[in-house]
């Protein structure tokens, strides 16, 4: 059953092309018939798949299914084929199952908003650029996947146009992962150029012949390459975009943070391994940027108060885990927590648009408190997906990011695992903050503000509690199988004492134990200490990112607008205006003519023909 | 030969062609000296008369029957071109409430 493999991403764009040739004029159910459909088929198809791949593993634990040529030329021939293994099995798996039931979940979110079938659609193209990516066998196809995913998060979450706010955040996210592309390409065209192929099977078999360890193209190659996984990944110093692009409806930030979009920076490192082995300097840069990362993602969280953003933060955090993990060598971990990340960040995504939707559209989490009385399912997505983001069994994260951590420190970058362990207490305190402040204490958004708030509505109707459910499941259950994926290099050996590795747990528990008194019972002391002076510096450094984005704007779009100002007045430009003056001379002198005087008309006929009957008769 | 032939032929094509040039000059004078559009028209009239004249002397100097074919065109043209211009001068006449050529003078530039 194998050989079925090109329709997990087939269907996902056959509904993608239905839903956008429909053009708007399917009823919602319809729409949602089909816009959910195809995902679902996509799932039953990966699990036939996965079933075969698993019952008889294919010689070397690869299959790979050629479709077509792509592009032939004498000594450069990438062509479209799928490979499946490990790692490629891994990630559709989480890719078709969790994009599944965000987009089920969006029918519930979406009900009665308009374009509700043109939502479906890119959502559909969503899922079936990132299978692309990830089933790719050259890396020219999975530059082909990379860029349809960026495309569809500038359509996704630009998807409410009207505000020019969401257009924004829609062009920010795509031009800042444009960078990152960028270095992506410039990447690849090394690798022809040096290896003369882009298989990445062939890369890897070819790069340890021809570069020796260390040397510097396979360093360039490797912080390139890097360079790109930053963008997609927001990781530091491209990370500018990913709170911008929580503009998008909650479903769309759900989608783009745990199954498309941001991981694939982490699986595009993850499958040219090969590379960063060549390169220590590019590998330990991996781990340093996650470390970087990490850490002043957490502070932002700390100090938001838009729970989407809260939340947006995390992922940045969670995402450099990731990297962490990848610079120290622990590649199987990365792909691990990956998957439990994906569950349980899609459980905390779908559960904050539901408790969004029941504030009518409030997302601010100082107006809200008190619910989870009244959302129950809502609050039972949060704790066990806060359980799983805070590292706390029985969540799935606790087995992930222990194991990252356990790897950091046997593998000797002690630095880097205290930041991680120090990481992990202050995710324990933002998730605390997070989920104390909306569901306990009293409720604090009765009067609505702005056209939001008011008094909190329960969710209703199996689309909107199946997904929840099931990723709940998944977040409880997802860690306890552990992950090796035999395809990735070993992770590191070494020891590690009892203590320390019990030393996140502890630091977890203690940190969502301080937040009781800090953010329910004693509120009044937190909010006058952090609102006037040192505090509150300290918190709108936080709030506001640590200025990444003043830093941009002053290093990169100003002194961009400046030379662009000075270009528009150099001499090439002269030249062009040369030619527009000439031509606006003429214009004149014939304009002059075209008096709209009859008798001047008949004038110059009569005139004309005297000059040609002059010519006529002297000639 | 009757008298009318007689007395053409004993024209010099000179002369004859000196008439009709005057007359198309004294047409083209008239157009682009008045205004009112009805002497327009008429100096119209007479310049394509001239022509006529100009094709009915050469016609007889070579003693060629196509250059009275070719007044008897002139004139059916003349006839349909008349009957045009007067309605398109009785559209001008409502519109601007006059016969000023000079009037109807919008479409410039």
């Amino acid at each position: 059953m194998l050989d079925l493999l090109f329709l997990v991403f087939l269907f996902p764009l056959a509904g993608f092309f239905i839903l956008a040739m429909s053009g708007g004029r399917f009823s919602e159910r319809t729409a949602s018939i089909i816009g959910v459909g195809a995902p679902l088929l996509a799932v039953i198809v990966t699990i036939l798949v996965g079933y075969s791949f698993f019952t008889t593993i294919p010689t070397g634990g690869a299959y790979t299914q050629f479709l077509w040529n792509w592009i032939d030329v004498p000594g450069f021939h990438p062509d479209f084929a799928l490979r499946l293994d490990g790692l490629s099995m891994t990630m559709i798996s989480v890719v078709t199952g969790v994009s599944f039931l965000i987009i089920l979940f969006s029918v519930w979110y979406m009900h009665g908003e308009e374009g509700f079938s043109r939502f479906f659609a890119y959502m559909n193209l969503f899922v079936t650029s990132m299978l692309f990516l990830v089933l790719a066998n050259n890396l020219l196809f999975t530059y082909f996947g990379w860029e349809g995913v960026g495309l569809c998060s500038y359509l996704l979450i630009g998807f409410l146009y009207k505000d020019p706010a969401n257009c924004a955040a829609a062009r920010k996210a795509f031009l800042v992962t444009r960078i990152g592309d960028v270095a992506f390409a410039i990447a690849m065209w090394l690798i022809v150029r040096e290896l003369g192929t882009l298989n990445i099977q062939e890369i890897m078999r070819l790069a340890p012949e021809h570069w020796a360890v260390g040397s510097g193209i396979a360093t360039a190659v490797a912080l390139l390459l890097l360079l790109g996984a930053c963008g997609k990944s927001a990781q530091f110093p491209l990370q500018t975009w990913l709170p911008d692009a929580m503009a998008g409806p909650t479903p769309v930030s759900a989608l783009l943070h745990a199954a498309t979009m941001v991981t694939a920076g982490v699986y595009l490192i993850a499958r040219t391994n090969g590379l960063f082995l060549l390169a220590p300097l590019g590998q330990e840069a991996v781990g340093v940027v996650g470390t970087i990362t990490l850490v002043v993602a957490g502070f932002c969280a700390l100090s938001q108060t838009d729970v989407k953003r809260v939340l947006a933060y995390s992922t940045m955090s969670q995402i450099g885990y990731m990297f962490l993990a990848l610079g120290v060598g622990a590649w199987s971990g990365a792909i691990f927590h990956l998957m439990s990340h994906a569950f349980f960040k899609a459980l905390l995504f779908l559960s904050s648009g539901s408790l969004i939707l029941a504030c009518h559209h409030e997302q601010n989490m100082f107006r809200m408190g008190g619910l989870w009385k009244k959302l129950p399912v809502t609050f039972a997505g949060f704790v066990i997906g806060g359980l799983g983001l805070a590292a706390i069994p029985p969540g799935d994260g606790y087995f992930s990011k222990d194991l990252i951590m356990a790897d950091a420190f046997k593998s000797g970058h002690y630095v880097m695992w205290g930041f991680a362990v120090f990481g992990a207490f202050l995710t324990a305190v933002y998730t605390a903050r997070m989920i104390f402040l909306t569901f306990f204490g009293e409720y604090r958004g009765s009067e609505p503000h702005h056209g939001h708030g008011g008094p909190a509505t329960t969710p209703r109707g199996w689309t909107h509690h199946v997904p929840l459910v099931a990723l709940m499941i998944a977040t409880l259950l997802g860690g306890w199988f552990g992950m090796h994926i035999s395809m990735l290099p070993a992770s590191p050996a070494g020891e590690q004492p009892e203590i320390l590795e019990k030393l996140p747990l502890i630091l977890a528990v203690i940190g969502v134990i301080i937040c009781w008194p800090l953010f329910v019972t004693h509120r009044e002391f937190t909010a006058r200490f952090t609102r006037r002076g040192l505090g509150n510096q300290i918190r709108l450094v936080w709030f506001h990112a640590m200025g990444f984005d003043w830093l941009w704007d002053h290093v990169l779009v100003k002194p961009w607008y400046l030379i662009a100002g000075f270009g528009r007045r150099d001499f090439i430009d002269q030249i062009d205006r040369a030619i527009e003056r000439v031509f606006l001379g003429w214009n004149k002198v014939f304009t002059w003519s075209e008096t709209g005087h009859l008798r001047w008309y008949a004038a110059s006929v009569g005139v004309g023909a005297v000059l040609i009957l002059a010519a006529i008769i002297y000639s | 030969m009757n008298s009318a032939e007689a007395l053409i032929g004993t024209i010099p094509l000179s002369q004859g062609l000196m008439v009709a040039g005057i007359l198309f000059a004294l047409g083209l004078a008239g157009i682009l000296i008045r205004r009112n559009l009805i002497y327009t028209l008429m100096c119209i009239e007479i310049m394509m008369n001239s022509a006529g004249l100009a094709f009915v002397v050469g016609a007889s100097r070579w003693q060629q029957p196509d250059g009275q074919v070719m007044y008897l065109m002139i004139l059916a043209l003349a006839a349909a071109e008349t009957s045009i211009a007067l309605a398109l001068v009785l559209q001008l006449y409502r519109r601007f409430r006059g016969l000023d050529i000079d009037a109807a003078s919008r479409m410039k530039g």
